[in-house]
């Protein structure tokens, strides 16, 4: 492991949080994949956000310049990051605030849970974050005697329905609308039992059954899309407006946000306040944007706790050709574009961060050796690198973390039939092509895209010739 | 050695090194808003716009609210903006259980963006709280006609970062079931925009 001594880049710890799967890739993808009604409502939803999307970005005519930039200035940040950081600390510690540094998920959600303890109550309101995600920290609060209530209407449906979130941004896109009015009057206390599954009655519902919680909750939790080190300014990017409710509400804001998440100046956000919202719900703009630097007297939380997290991500610092995944500004749209993503879903990625960010990201955070099918799930077809905002070159990093992924004999069969496709380029073409046309084929388009489908077509794969998977190796 | 320390010791370790400099080719600040642009963009998230005469307020105020209507008022909201009979109640520091029956709150804002059709409100007096605007189900916004900007960029130099900024495009929607936008969580369901005309030239 990574953690030889202190002061080197460590990996995530295992036994915390959510970033190792319980199975490898092939195996949960082959499940998932035998659910049509899952295959359903991600082909769904992926459509839609990608047309929205495609539209949105269509109209503003520099957005290539706009990711020229988002790209440069998270590079930026990366090499910069000791100096950010500590200004950073220094701006919210000047407005009121107290920052707390972690350096892996055990101690991000004992810091946690000791602010909430502080507090003397028993209850928190959660708006989504995927660094709470990641640290386990809904656990870590309930073991504590302490209730977490997600607030974010996915992450509702996923609390009620005893689910695991399967997106970055809609963690329950894999639930449609009648599987969701299922869920609330099965597990939605005081529900309205002529609930239809229209989609303004299900948001309807949620409102109500949240509205007395966020009055009566008086500490929240949240994570940061940005923190401006400069200022002191804190980001949250949100659609429905119980991001608002627990950022202004609550006495007491304790938010957990990862190293990366810095920006330099007051005029980045120009940027990314362009980049984030086009990219991820395909909106000009998000419904609710809510900023503010430390405490205002008289106005919102009057204590705010800022707990700065490690867990992993400077060992994805230590690697030069893999760094650039800190970059994410976790819009979810390379997902959406992905052919793997749309045909398993999130689930079987095993970790939150999923589809091809996840399957770059998540290998890093916790060592290779602990994800080492992921690096596999995807077919290098290249959209996720198109469709990147910050234009992660997420394809090249597959390859590279290939190469550092010890092979698991159970998968050795399915890589190698992946080598072999990638190793014949005019096979590869027809495959890429094989995959583009099954994708406009629609719900007919059933297994993984090729070269996966080894994995999950059929058990007896014909064993590629040896010399050819070793020249493959050899030639990467 | 503090976890502080440690992390910024395996961040020095981890030897990024610097970049080259950020390429600002996009359009950054300083292009006229386009008003009707601004209209055509509010509406299209489900906003209501409304334009009146420089004088007309009051007026068009008094159309948005239901008759008898209970107001949550800013401390510093100029006083004729508010038409009559309606209960206006100032924030002296109302309780959310209060502000979460009253009918509408009516406020200023501190800029706003054609291009993605954004109000921001920066808890200056003539808008008060973050939690005016927040819990009542209708939000009417009335905005100078200097105060409409073309882009994100030109909004962000207006704004002091130092203030609890709120950005709002649109009523409170979710795209969480099957990724369509649908209006009405948690925020105000309905957000009205009043737009009164600079003076002649
Ligand atoms: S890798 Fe790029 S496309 Fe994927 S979630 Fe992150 S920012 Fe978005």
């Amino acid at each position: 492991m990574s953690r030889t001594f202190l002061g080197m880049p460590a990996t995530a710890p295992p036994g915390v949080g959510h970033l190792r799967g319980d199975e490898p890739f092939p195996a949960a993808a082959r499940r998932a994949l035998a659910d049509p009604q899952l295959r359903r409502n991600l082909g769904h939803a992926t459509t839609t956000i990608r047309a929205k999307s495609g539209a949105v970005i269509a109209e503003l005519p520099d957005w290539q310049q706009l990711r020229d930039a988002g790209s440069a200035i998270k590079a930026d940040v990366m090499a910069r990051l000791p100096e950010l950081l500590e200004r950073l600390e220094a701006a919210v510690t000047a407005a009121g605030g107290v920052v707390h540094w972690a350096a892996d998920a055990a101690e991000a959600n004992r810091i946690v849970t000791g602010l909430v303890r502080a507090t003397g109550h028993d209850r928190v309101i959660k708006v989504k974050s995927m660094a709470t995600q990641e640290i386990g920290l809904n656990e870590a609060l309930e073991a504590a005697g302490i209730e977490p209530v997600e607030t974010d209407l996915a992450e509702l449906i996923v609390q009620l329905g005893h689910d695991r979130p399967s997106h970055i941004l809609v963690p329950a896109i894999h639930r449609n609308r009648a599987e969701i009015r299922e869920i609330f009057l099965r597990a939605m206390p005081g529900v309205d039992l002529d609930l239809t599954d229209d989609p303004a009655a299900l948001a309807g519902a949620a409102r109500r059954y949240l509205r007395h919680t966020f009055l009566t909750t008086p500490v929240a939790v949240s994570g940061a899309n940005f923190a401006v080190a400069d200022t002191g300014t804190l980001a949250v990017v949100e659609s429905e407006g119980n991001g608002r409710m627990c950022l202004t509400l609550p006495e007491t804001l304790i938010t957990v946000m990862g190293i990366e998440k810095v920006v330099p100046t007051w005029q980045d956000l120009e940027v990314f306040l362009q980049l984030l919202p086009r990219a991820s719900t395909g909106e000009r703009m998000n419904p609710y944007t809510s900023m503010w630097t430390g405490v205002t007297p008289g106005d919102g939380p009057q204590a705010f706790h800022l707990v700065l997290l490690d867990n992993g991500r400077t060992a994805v610092l230590a690697d030069e050709a893999g760094r650039a995944a800190l970059h994410c500004i976790r819009c979810s749209a390379c997902l959406n574009v992905c052919p793997v993503y749309e045909r398993t879903g999130g689930h079987a990625y095993g970790s939150v961060y999923p589809g091809p960010i996840g399957a770059v990201l998540s290998p890093q955070l916790t060592g290779v050796a602990d994800n080492a099918s992921l690096p596999y799930a995807s077919s290098l077809c290249g959209a996720c690198f198109d469709a990147c905002p910050v234009k992660i070159d997420i394809p090249s990093m597959l390859v590279h973390l290939r190469d550092a992924a010890p092979h698991p004999r159970a998968e050795s069969a399915a890589m190698a039939a992946a080598a072999y496709t990638m190793d014949h380029p005019r096979l590869y073409a027809a495959a890429q092509r094989a995959a583009r046309l099954s994708r406009l084929a629609g719900p007919r388009g059933r297994g993984l895209p090729p070269p996966l489908s080894g994995w999950t077509a059929g058990r007896d794969l014909p064993e590629p010739p040896p010399q050819t998977f070793r020249d493959w190796w050899a030639a990467r | 050695m503090s976890s502080r320390d440690l992390i910024l010791a395996r961040i020095r370790a981890a030897g990024a090194t610097p970049a080259g400099g950020v390429p600002r080719a996009y359009r950054g600040a300083g292009a006229p808003a386009d008003p009707d642009l601004f209209v055509d963009r509010l509406t299209d998230y489900r906003a209501e716009v409304h334009r009146c005469a420089p004088d007309a307020v009051a007026a068009t105020v008094a159309t948005i609210l239901p008759p008898g209507a209970t107001v949550a008022v800013p401390p510093g909201l100029p006083a004729g903006w508010l038409p009559a009979g309606i209960t206006a109640l100032p924030d002296d520091g109302l309780t959310a259980d209060r502000l979460a029956t009253v009918d509408a709150v009516v406020t200023a804002a501190a800029v706003a963006v054609a291009e993605t059709g954004t109000i921001v409100l920066d808890g200056s007096p003539d808008q008060g709280r973050r939690i005016l605007s927040l819990l009542p189900d209708l939000h009417i916004c009335v905005l100078r006609p200097d105060q409409v900007v073309a882009g994100v960029p030109d909004a962000l130099t207006r704004l002091d970062p130092r203030r609890p900024l709120t950005w709002i495009s649109g009523p409170s929607a979710t795209s969480d079931i099957e990724l369509n936008r649908v209006e009405g969580v948690h925020g105000p369901r309905h957000l009205h925009v009043v737009l009164p005309a600079g003076p002649p030239a």
